[in-house]
């Protein structure tokens, strides 16, 4: 065992990358939640994306292009989930669980030619002297572009709900979606697009493990990180800045147990690996006595009687 | 313009007839996929859901369906008793595993000794070991209000990690010259869940009769039976009526353990043999197709189970014959679960054509 190996300014920009994918699907799924919709399906799209992403940057040779297209896939996979919840009156969690098998199931048959390909690279950024900065350089300015849209997505949602109309809407139809409609806020609408803009997060999520994270293609290759990012929005108590701060949290513990792997620690391998989701559950269960800032109609399906 | 109105009582015809559109509307759909992949959609069709049951080897895929079927049908009946109380228990595939590593272990420590025992200790194993691995989420929910969805699924994952660890580890035969896996049940007379391998025979298949039995009894004749079906249709008249929510989580959550816990042991040691880090095939994440395809009902779970199973079956037989990708199998159970859920608008809801009356 040699923990000196283990280089700390490393481990912190390569806990950032880590922590990526958990922050896409996690900002989506926010939006989502506080529209009054629980989408359990962010596993399934962000497969989705995973595959529909790698395809479209090995096929036309660009990870932007790849991005965009698993935005799109994303946001594709999560139409069925509007439909049969917002149309349908299908019941939330048993749509979600479809769209994860469902999703799972389509990025196998999708990404079967794909296996062991390699997919171009992304430029990471390189802005000269900062980025040769020691300790900082590598942390704040040496990363892929996709990392600093994250972040820019955590700060614009936050921006919008806590500042915009829009946000304020989006909440009223989550909190009592029986008033909004009063109101004549148009409730199915407004969730159809939260569940949209969701479903691209995800599907963005997705593709960062599978084209800069990874990266390459596997079957089942998100390995429970959408479930994680559903976790992460309850231990966030639904703010954007705290789904930044937890996400950081789980890539951290992500990354200290591989590098613990690889170390040689006399832990086995597979009680390491056990580590993230152990976590989840423990923090889950030290947050779930506060249910006070969970959306009032979560879960709720609205049926607007004429 | 199309409306939709609230029936005042969900409509039994259409609650039974979904399942059957569903089913239909997924065989158009996968015959467009499959056409899609370049295959004959009829023929495709044909060999999954014909060819298992009245094709030429029929004689030898009618016994898989037990096999297939068996846990599938196991697992959903305890699912459908949560489900139908609004407690969400989706990971029956760790309780799965960790009921057959429980009940593996019994067997493999008992081993060569040959005596009657042996096996119903193991029963006993596989059962407590479900039931354990799903009272971590019914605590956490009963003592913390933790959500059960979640945690339940996270030790998925975890138990995924402790099977690799075991077959690797303690559980890891010792003269398989280092391979993984454990030793095999079936050279092993006293542990093996074989009653007939040929007609595909387990004692598996037993328990989900008996299983289907006991839920439709549990029911419709058992006050928490009553409660479940009360809770989950209307939870403040429950609340009212004094059911005690803890105990209903603690009660279905423990069931649906044990079954998955019981189908886990049945399935190592009888189909699959050994404890393998691959052994488990998700039947736990089918089974919840398979509860909501049965309407959560005991007896539509069983025909939905025969009907999941031949899924599977017929999938492998188009897979070699028909060069069918195994992926396209699970997208067409995918479907079928969206098919359902989407033609279920038609149980609740009716569907008026015209102008809506101005109130």
């Amino acid at each position: 065992m040699d923990l000196s190996a283990i280089n700390p300014v490393l481990l912190i920009a390569s806990l950032m990358v880590a922590a990526t994918p958990l922050l896409f699907a996690a900002i989506g799924e926010l939006v989502v939640e506080k529209s009054g919709v629980l989408n359990l399906g962010v596993e399934g799209m962000m497969i989705i994306g995973a595959v529909a992403g790698f395809a479209t940057a090995v096929e036309t040779g660009s990870p932007m292009l790849g991005f965009v297209a698993a935005a799109g896939a994303g946001a594709a996979l999560s139409v069925l989930f509007a439909i049969l919840t917002q149309y349908a009156q299908a019941n939330q969690v048993a749509s979600g669980l479809s769209l994860t098998l469902f999703g799972l199931g389509l990025s196998a048959l999708m990404g079967q030619s794909y296996v062991g390909v390699k997919p171009p690279q992304m430029q990471k950024l390189d802005i000269p002297v900062l980025s040769d900065l020691p300790v900082v350089g590598p942390i704040l300015f040496g990363h892929d572009p996709m990392l600093y849209v994250a972040i820019a997505v955590i700060a614009v949602v936050w921006a919008v709900i806590k500042f915009t109309r829009i946000g304020l809407v989006l909440r009223a139809v989550g909190e009592n979606h029986d008033a909004a409609h009063a109101l004549g806020y148009k409730v199915v609408r407004i969730r159809i697009m939260a569940i949209l803009f969701g479903g691209a997060c995800a599907g963005l999520g997705g593709a960062y493990i599978s084209l800069i994270r990874v990266p390459q293609w596997t079957e089942g290759m998100t390995a429970g990180i959408g479930w994680i990012a559903l976790a992460l929005v309850v231990f966030a108590s639904w703010k954007p800045w705290r789904v930044l701060l937890g996400a950081y949290l789980f890539g951290g513990v992500t990354v200290v147990q591989l590098n613990l792997q690889a170390a040689g620690v006399a832990i086995p391998v597979e009680y390491l690996a056990m580590s993230p989701y152990l976590i989840t559950i423990l923090v889950l269960v030290i947050l779930s006595a506060d249910k006070s800032s969970a959306p009032a109609a979560l879960g709720r399906n609205f049926h607007a009687a004429r | 313009m199309i409306r939709l109105e609230k029936r005042p009582q969900p409509s039994r015809a259409w609650s039974l007839a979904t399942p059957l559109v569903a089913v239909l509307a997924t065989m158009v759909a996968g015959g467009m996929l499959f056409a899609l992949l370049g295959k004959d959609p009829v023929e495709a069709i044909r060999t999954i859901f014909w060819e298992p049951l009245f094709g030429e080897f029929a004689f030898y895929y009618r016994p898989q369906l037990l096999v297939k079927g068996a846990p599938l049908v196991l697992i959903a009946i305890g699912l459908s008793l949560g489900f139908k109380a609004g407690i969400w228990n989706i990971g029956a595939e760790g309780q799965y595993i960790i009921g057959a590593l429980v009940g593996a272990g019994i067997g493999l420590a008992f081993y060569p000794l040959e005596a009657w025992y042996v096996f119903p200790l193991m029963v006993i194993g596989g059962a407590f070991g479900g039931w354990l691995w799903a009272m971590i989420p019914a605590y956490l929910k009963t003592r913390f209000g933790t959500n059960e969805i979640l945690v339940s699924l996270m030790l998925v994952y975890v138990a995924e990690q402790f099977l690799a660890s075991m077959s690797l580890g303690l559980l890891r035969n010792p003269e398989g010259h280092g391979f993984p896996g454990s030793r095999n049940f079936n050279s092993y007379d006293s542990a093996t869940s074989w009653i007939n391998e040929s007609a595909g025979m387990h004692w598996g298949v037993v328990a989900a009769l008996i299983a289907v039995i006991f839920a439709y009894v549990l029911l419709n004749r058992h006050m928490t039976g009553y409660h479940i079906r009360l809770t989950g249709e209307a939870p403040r008249a429950a609340k009212f009526a004094g059911v005690n929510p803890a105990r209903l989580v603690l009660f279905c959550l423990g069931t649906s353990g044990m079954l998955a816990g019981l189908a886990g042991l049945f399935e190592v040691a009888g189909p699959s043999g050994q404890v393998s880090i691959d052994f488990n095939v998700g039947y736990g994440f089918t089974a919840i197709i398979v509860a909501f395809l049965g309407r959560l009902h005991p007896v539509g779970i069983l025909l939905a189970g025969g009907l999941m199973a031949l899924t599977y079956i017929g999938g492998d037989i188009a897979q070699s014959n028909l060069q069918l990708p195994s992926a396209a199998i699970q997208v067409f159970q995918g479907m079928l679960l969206f098919f359902l859920l989407a033609f279920d608008l038609l149980t609740n809801f009716r569907i008026s054509l015209g102008k809506p009356e101005v109130a």
